[in-house]
């Protein structure tokens, strides 16, 4: 009996624009001049977010806020591509999703400052609470796209997490089952390098976590997480094939939190400033600056007047977060049945002690 | 009136929902063609097809966990765990997820399913297969727990389980399954979910019992006075009938097979406490499984509450 090599499995990255700004024209995915600016808005916009929810976390005016800095090609670039009609299941680090899905700031702000209120998705998006346990959700996505499927349903679901997340026992069922039931479902992972101080290195001796998608039977792709262009046209890709029956894709978004794990962490007792410094030469954003530039998109007036425009918005936004009315005690029990228990009701309207 | 056991009472319930209402889709392992290892779930996947009974992996998180994601999207799943025993490594689903999204998203989605599990010892089966952990799921704000003592109630149970807005436990004593014979109409009749029934009544002492224990308790106290209160939903529970019934007899006998520690006992006795102790004319008494791991079949009844202990129990408060 011979010994033969049975599968052999390649796994591809995409790279299209570099951190000079200079793009592969032969994969440059098909955005018009306005598209482009859009994205390069957007992300502005969710780094504005993002300096703010950072600063008003330090005056005590919102919470523990985990920050996406670094990360923002990957998440708005991924959210670019999809529609308002898809599922999307975020983790906790997704600011730049919400922006991009047009997810009202001042409710990303009453959030993470402690008001549930703000995980009220507006009437029309279909983005789901933000998901604290890391990895958990990724079976929601899963049933989500079954129940799509189920009611013939042209959308696709996306899940959203990080390097960590792969390294939970949720990540292997829900991309099990999903690989079993070919699902139209796009599982987007931010590895982003750190699980707060934990390295990439300590949560899989796989080369790439891209590859793990090829053992649940469907395509993992590796891009340059900080390529606008290339995340979108990952999850393009990704997003057709679930339309279109083709089953689920992983997309390893190969990024970096520059920032610490949240407000909460102090990322200098376990990496080096030079690690941070390194990445910061990659930045998302001023690649696409460069790339503009060269084309001729980019002023220093049309940035003067954007960082403006982007100024207003946030100032609106936290504005409109400060201003709502107060929770109240009462709302703790609306919402944890349809119909409040006996008990609740005595507990609603009595003291704390009210309830026997 | 055809007379059914258990098993066909629940398979009559979903095939009727199934027919009803087209939200509902059924997942697990095993349910499809193996009609699911005690037969719940027989005939269902040539009546309904793959599309909505869904046989899945092995893997019980990722079957609560994409049940979720099911009736977040607007589906009924019924997500089938072989054995309560199993049911540990979904937790976190549970507890984290089925429970909190409505609340965590102030009413803007809700997740509408019904996790079934049978449960309870005295089937002869291996290890983790006789678990009775009921009161871990009543400590979960947001889910409800119900627990069926016959096929007839078993089956109302069910229905109202599946037009329920909310995630439903729904325990099924496997030593019941066969054991009871009654009859159980077609068609559609709901028991509601957090009312008990009175099985019996009496004057000399209240004897609270759900599940497999009903059952001995019933045959255990025939020559006694004794009211029987039937919990059927544990979470939320009918504290109006049990303090009702307390009032009335001023003496408590809880029987549950689940360990006496943080059991459900415990919470019926606070309540009692709390609300009725001036009505009281003794302690509140439980029997109870010892605080040990459920044993294997030749030890089992060393552990399970028997006749005796309920007869003690009831002995020792009607002296008071």
């Amino acid at each position: 009996m011979p010994r033969s090599v049975i599968e052999t499995f390649p796994v591809t990255r995409l790279d299209i624009l570099d951190a000079e700004g200079n793009a592969d024209e032969t994969l440059l995915p098909p955005l018009s001049r306005e598209d482009t600016l859009r994205l390069y808005e957007l992300l502005v916009l969710s780094r504005a977010f993002d300096g703010r929810a950072l600063s008003l976390q330090r005056e005590g005016r919102i919470g523990t806020y985990p920050s996406i800095l670094g990360q923002e090609a990957a998440q708005v670039g991924s959210a670019f591509a999809l529609e308002k009609s898809d599922w999307v299941f975020p983790s906790f680090r997704e600011t730049g999703m919400h922006v991009a899905m047009g997810y009202p700031l001042d409710l990303l702000f009453r959030y993470w400052a402690g008001d549930e209120r703000g995980l009220v998705t507006p009437e029309g998006l279909n983005i789901l609470p933000v998901c604290v346990s890391v990895g958990t959700h990724i079976p929601h996505a899963v049933g989500a796209a079954m129940a799509a499927r189920y009611r013939k349903d042209p959308i696709a679901v996306v899940a959203y997490f990080g390097d960590g997340a792969t390294s939970k026992g949720d990540f292997h069922e829900g991309f099990n089952m999903a690989g079993v039931y070919r699902l139209p479902v796009v599982f987007i992972c931010q590895n982003n390098q750190w699980a707060i101080s934990v390295p990439r290195g300590r949560q899989t001796a796989a080369a790439t976590i891209a590859q793990k998608a090829i053992a649940y039977g469907f395509e993992g792709v590796q891009v340059d997480g900080n390529d606008v262009f290339a995340v979108y046209d990952a999850t393009r890709q990704a997003l057709e094939r679930a339309r279109s029956g083709g089953g689920p894709t992983f997309i390893e978004c190969f990024t970096y939190r520059i920032s610490h794990h949240t407000t909460a962490d102090d990322a200098d007792r376990y990496r080096s400033v030079d690690e941070v410094e390194e990445w910061k030469k990659r930045d998302p954003i001023e690649r696409l600056r460069r790339f503009l530039e060269k084309r001729g998109f980019w002023t220093v007036e049309y940035q003067r007047e954007l960082e403006h425009r982007t100024r207003d918005t946030i100032d609106q936004a936290v504005r409109e977060a400060e201003s709502a009315a107060p929770a109240e005690r009462r709302e703790i029990f609306l919402s944890v049945f349809e119909k409040r228990t006996p008990r609740q009701i005595r507990e609603m309207e009595g003291g704390a002690d009210a309830g026997a | 009136m055809p007379v059914r056991n258990m098993v066909q009472a629940i398979n009559l319930a979903l095939r009727e929902e199934m027919e009803r209402d087209d939200r509902i889709v059924l997942l697990g392992e095993d349910v499809g063609k193996d009609g699911g290892v005690f037969r719940i779930t027989e005939g269902l996947l040539e009546m309904f097809g793959e599309e909505r009974i869904i046989d899945t992996p092995l893997a019980e998180s990722g079957i609560v966990g994409a049940a979720v994601g099911m009736a977040l999207y607007g589906l009924m799943p019924v997500a089938e765990i072989q054995f309560l025993g199993f049911i540990y490594p979904a937790f976190d689903q549970i507890f984290s997820h089925a429970a909190r999204y409505r609340s965590r998203s102030r009413g803007r989605f809700s997740c509408p399913l019904v996790i079934r599990a049978p449960y309870g010892a005295g089937i002869k089966a291996p290890e983790l297969h006789e678990e009775s952990c009921e009161a871990f799921f009543c400590h979960m704000p947001g889910v409800k727990v119900v627990v069926p003592s016959g096929p007839y109630v078993a089956k109302g149970l069910l229905i109202s389980a599946l037009r329920d807005p909310d995630p439903v436990i729904f325990l099924e004593p496997t030593r019941l399954y066969r054991m009871i014979r009654e009859e159980v109409p077609d068609g559609d009749y709901a028991v509601p979910l957090g009312q008990a029934r009175i099985v019996r009544e009496g004057s000399d002492v209240t004897v609270i019992a759900w599940g497999s224990m009903l059952e001995r308790v019933v045959k255990s106290l025939e020559p006694y006075d004794a009211e029987i209160v039937d919990l059927l939903t544990l979470s939320p529970f009918d504290e109006e009938t049990v303090l009702r019934s307390v009032a009335k007899t001023g003496r408590v006998v809880i029987v549950h097979e689940a360990p006496r520690t943080c059991g459900f006992g415990a919470e019926l006795a606070a309540t009692i406490a709390e609300e009725a102790i001036l009505s009281l004319r003794g302690p509140v008494l439980r029997v109870a499984g010892p605080d040990v791991p459920v044993p294997l079949a030749k030890l089992v009844e060393h552990y399970l509450p028997d006749a005796a202990r309920i007869r003690a129990a009831v002995e020792e408060l009607l002296r008071y």
